[in-house]
Parts: structure tokens; sequence; C-alpha cells
């Protein structure tokens, strides 16, 4: 287990930044709380089908945290240091992926009970919401790790804006039937809609595994897709 | 595993080891053989292939050909071997910003599977040794450029590796900070062996008992400073303070000797015998005032302009 340390360590690095602490654990949820006068208009700004968007506006936040720590590791060369030490690429690759999974639990068990507070309902399985959107979290902590494979910190800050649009417009609070057409289109070619849209189906109108299978199964085949690919580039920059 | 590995008598040994960037041969068939204990630095000037040859020879880059073995184990056949009893501070500083110093020496010790107890007991005593004990809980991110490059000598120093790499362990550093660091490395000389990266031509001269000079990836020149010295020991290098000194007159003298380098307020003439007067004779009709005239001992950059017709600069 000598990649714990690894692990911890990438943990405080995200902690002790305040920016980074500020963007995933205090931003999702004081967001939920700004948005909340606007529950009286119902639809998207009900509680109950913004929450969800909140959650993954949470994740991207983690996605851009978590990469900015590996990139940030490969340009001051301490990612070289550490690959000089016996351990193999399962290890690295597990240090910068498994310690922003507690993270992503946490910021959708404060972002949920927020949303209770303030009138959110789940009609149907609860534990099959988690599932959805614990996959989800998975899918964006294996694009961290492509994105810190591939771009330098300053590049990743021009990064922000097109995961957080995507997530936006993706249906968190901008409803893609609202936009329609080839921007519909575009949008559920991406796994962030079908997350929001079987999580807001299991709560707003209690749906069952077998109504939300498709939605689920492009989450979990996104989730894969940038796994394997985070972990084919981060084992590239192992040995160069 | 060759002959001589056998009974360890050597630490590193390179066998045409090359590697190359696309058309760029950045390390040209470098064949070295470093015997354990040994401190031994690479001289040349930025991109003459140190980093290269060290990012080989610690397993984060792979040779284009040509291979090289550390305490007999494989580069590239066995590089978890490698790596259990190699270490590396790298040219960048390379620190875990928001840990402390105490967690960045611990961070190492726990990736190389040590003992909680053991990595205490050591990063107590690297502490100590740095000077950094006092400021071992705050984060490192507030440390000076010279405290970060302690730290990250002492990074490498906590898995307790039998070879270890500095790669530009002084770069950017003030003198005075430079020095210190001198200290700690030599410190380590006879206990480690230890492959050293320079552009410094004294640091090399002052820390290492061997020299390799490198030169477009290519080693240009093999041996103790005193040695590399000797090579040139019946050149003569006078030195001419002087004003007025134009650049048609220093392109005139090197006309008469090739090996001419301008210093600050004058130029450094070498060769096997320089003449005091034809200097004069020639300089002076030129307008040139000269203020001093004097030889002085030969040193590693006169070593290096003789070998590669080029100068390390800073």
């Amino acid at each position: 287990m000598k990649f714990m340390e690894l692990a911890i360590r990438n943990l405080k690095e995200m902690y002790r930044d305040l920016l980074s602490l500020g963007l995933t654990i205090v931003f999702p949820p004081a967001l939920l709380l700004i948005f909340s006068p606007l529950a009286r208009f119902g639809g998207i700004w009900a509680p109950t089908m913004l929450t969800p968007g909140i959650v993954l506006l949470g994740f991207a936040m983690i996605t851009m945290s978590s990469a900015v720590i590996l990139a940030r590791d490969r340009e001051s060369a301490l990612l070289s240091r550490l690959l000089t030490a016996p351990l193999r690429a399962n290890d690295f690759i597990s240090a910068y992926s498994l310690p922003y999974i507690p993270v992503a639990i946490i910021q959708m068990g404060v972002v949920f009970a927020i949303g209770r507070l303030l009138g959110l309902e789940i009609s149907g399985n609860a534990g099959l919401v988690f599932l959805v959107l614990f996959v989800m979290s998975l899918g964006f902590i294996g694009l961290g790790m492509l994105l810190g494979a591939l771009f330098t910190e300053k590049q990743l800050g021009a990064m922000y804006t097109p995961v957080i649009l995507l997530v936006v417009f993706g249906g968190a609070w901008v409803p893609l039937e609202v936009m329609g057409g080839v921007f519909q289109s575009i949008m559920n070619a991406f796994p962030f809609a079908h997350a929001l849209d079987a999580a807001r189906d299991i709560m707003v109108h209690g749906a069952g595994f077998s109504d939300i299978a498709t939605d689920f199964y492009w989450v979990l085949g996104y989730t894969l897709v940038f796994f394997a690919l985070g972990i084919f580039l981060f084992r590239r920059r192992m040995v160069e | 595993m060759t002959e001589s590995t056998k009974g360890n008598r050597f630490a590193i040994q390179t066998f045409s080891l090359s590697r190359k960037f696309g058309d760029l041969v950045a390390v040209n068939s470098i064949d070295l053989s470093i015997r354990e204990g040994e401190l031994f630095s690479l001289l040349g000037p930025n991109g003459a292939g140190k980093t290269t040859a060290i990012k080989m020879l610690c397993c984060l880059l792979r040779p284009s050909s040509g291979t090289a073995t550390i305490m007999g184990h494989d580069i590239q056949k066995d590089a978890i071997a490698v790596k259990k009893v190699i270490d590396i501070s790298p040219q960048e500083t390379a620190i875990a910003e928001h840990l402390n110093a105490w967690e960045n020496l611990s961070l190492m010790g726990g990736i190389h599977g040590f003992a909680k107890e053991e990595v205490k007991k050591r990063s107590e005593e690297l502490l100590e040794m740095i000077g950094l004990t006092k400021r071992a809980k705050e984060q490192v991110r507030k440390f000076s450029g010279g405290m970060k490059r302690r730290l990250s000598i002492a990074m490498a120093l906590v898995s307790d590796p039998q070879v270890l790499f500095l790669d530009e362990p002084t770069l950017g550093l003030d003198p005075q900070s430079r020095r210190g660091i001198w200290e700690h490395i030599a410190e380590l000389k006879g206990k480690k062996t230890i492959l050293h990266t320079t552009h410094y031509l004294e640091e090399a001269d002052a820390l290492a008992d061997r020299v390799a000079i490198i030169d477009e990836g290519k080693i240009v020149a093999l041996g103790t400073p005193r040695e590399l010295k000797d090579n040139i020991s019946d050149m003569q290098v006078m030195v001419v303070k002087a004003k007025n000194l134009t650049p048609d007159a220093i392109e005139g003298l090197r006309e008469i000797y090739p090996e001419v380098r301008e210093v600050e307020d004058g130029v450094e003439i070498k060769a096997k015998e320089v003449n005091f007067s034809e200097v004069v004779d020639y300089l002076r009709p030129r307008g040139v005032v000269i203020e001093s005239t004097s030889l002085k001992q030969v040193t590693l950059d006169d070593v290096f302009l003789h070998l590669t017709g080029k100068e390390l600069r800073e």
C-alpha cells in the first residue's frame, strides 16, 4: 500500500489549496443556496430538479482540481521524482484517482442534505440515484486524470469554461428541450445530460433501473472511456 | 551482467547509451563506468544532454539504443530493481508545495516502503543536516529557493539510495546558497555513488572525483579535474586587461592565437607559447591601452574551450 502515502498527499494538496477547497467543497452547496429563491418558479429551479445539476457541477470542480494537481506535479518534476520510486503504474493511477472518491461522496452528501432542507424529495430509490451519480463521479475523476496528463496548469485554466459549460448547458439548469435541435443532440452525445435525466427521473417520477438503463449505460460507458484514456495517457507519461 | 559489475565494482555503467528526439541526437553513444562511492560530474552547457542521460539512467526515458546498468541491474529489463537502489533530485525543485518539509520527507520514505519509525528517524537526521529542523512544520511554498533545493536533496536521501542522481543541484542559486549545497554534497562523498550534473565549472572542480565533459550529446573528455587540466598544462593562458579593445582587434588576435576568449575588461589568450611582445606590438598600434598582463592557471573552463571551441556560460 505504498501508494497510500501519495494518495493522502494528493488529498492534502486539494484541501490545503484554498481555491481548490473552495471550488470543490464550498462552491456547490453555496450555489444551491444562492439559487434557492428561484425555487418558486418551479421546473428546473425546483430543489429536486436543481440538486443533481449542482452535484455534477461539483464533480466538474473535482475534475479541474485533480487535473491541476497532476499537471503541476508533471511540470514541477515532482512526478519525475515520484516515478523513480519502485511503484507500479497501477499504484500511481490509484494515487491520482482514489483520493477524490471520498471528496465526491462528501460533496454529494452535503449538496443533497442542503437540497433536502430546501424541499428536495426522492420518490424513487435513493440508492439508485446514488449509483448513477457515483458512477458519474468516477467519470469526472477519470476525466481529471486525462486532462492532467494532457495539459499544463496554465492550459487547464482555460479548460474550466468548456467543462462547466458542458455541464450547465447539458441540462444542469438550462433544460435541453429549451435549446433543442442540433444543440440538444450534441449535449446528448455527452454523459452529463444522461446522468441528470436518470437522477431526475428516479427522484421526480420514481423511475426504476429498467427505465433509466439507457441513460445509465451512457454514463457507465463514458466513465470507462475516460478512465481507460486517463490510464493510457498516464502510462505514456511514465516512461517517455 | 558484465564481468566488471559482478563484483559491484561499478555502480553505474553505460553501454553506447543513446537517445534521439526526432532528428536531434540528445545523447550520442556514451560509455561510462562509475565506481561505487565515486562522485562523478557530467559537465556541459545547457542542452548538452546531461539531463537526458540522467533521465535514462533513472528509467524515466527509454534509450533509443544502447543500455546501462545500475548496481548490475539493467535499466530497460529491470526498472523496478533499479528504482530500489536509486533516487534523484531533479533539476526543477520538485517538491510538494502544500506539504511541509516534514511531510515531504515522509512522502518519499512512504512511497519507498519504509516503516514509519524509520522514516521519522531519517527525516529528523536529514532536517538537521540541511538546517531546516526549526521550519519543518511550515508549508514549503513559503521557503526560499535555497531552502527548497536543500529539501529537494534531502528528499532524495530519505530512501538511503546506493546511487544518487543530482541534476543541476545549484541551478539559479546565489553564490552563498550554492556553497551551502556544495557542503551538503561534500558530506555525502564516499558514502554514496553520486552522478551529478552541472554547467558550473567551479562546482565540478570543487566536488567531483572525476568529470566527464559532455557537449552535443557526446563525452569529449573524461578524467579527474587535475588530469583534465594537466592535459592542457603545456598551454599558457595570458590574461590581458585593456581599454579600447575593439572587436576588430580581438578578431586580429585570433588570427595569431586561435583560442582568444573575451573576459571582463580584456581577453584571455591560450596557446602553447604566448609571446608577450607580439601581443603588445599587435594591440598598441590599434589604439588599445594595455593596463596589465598576467599568466593564470589552467581551469576546467579552459579545458572545455580547448576541447569544444565553445565557452560554458552561466
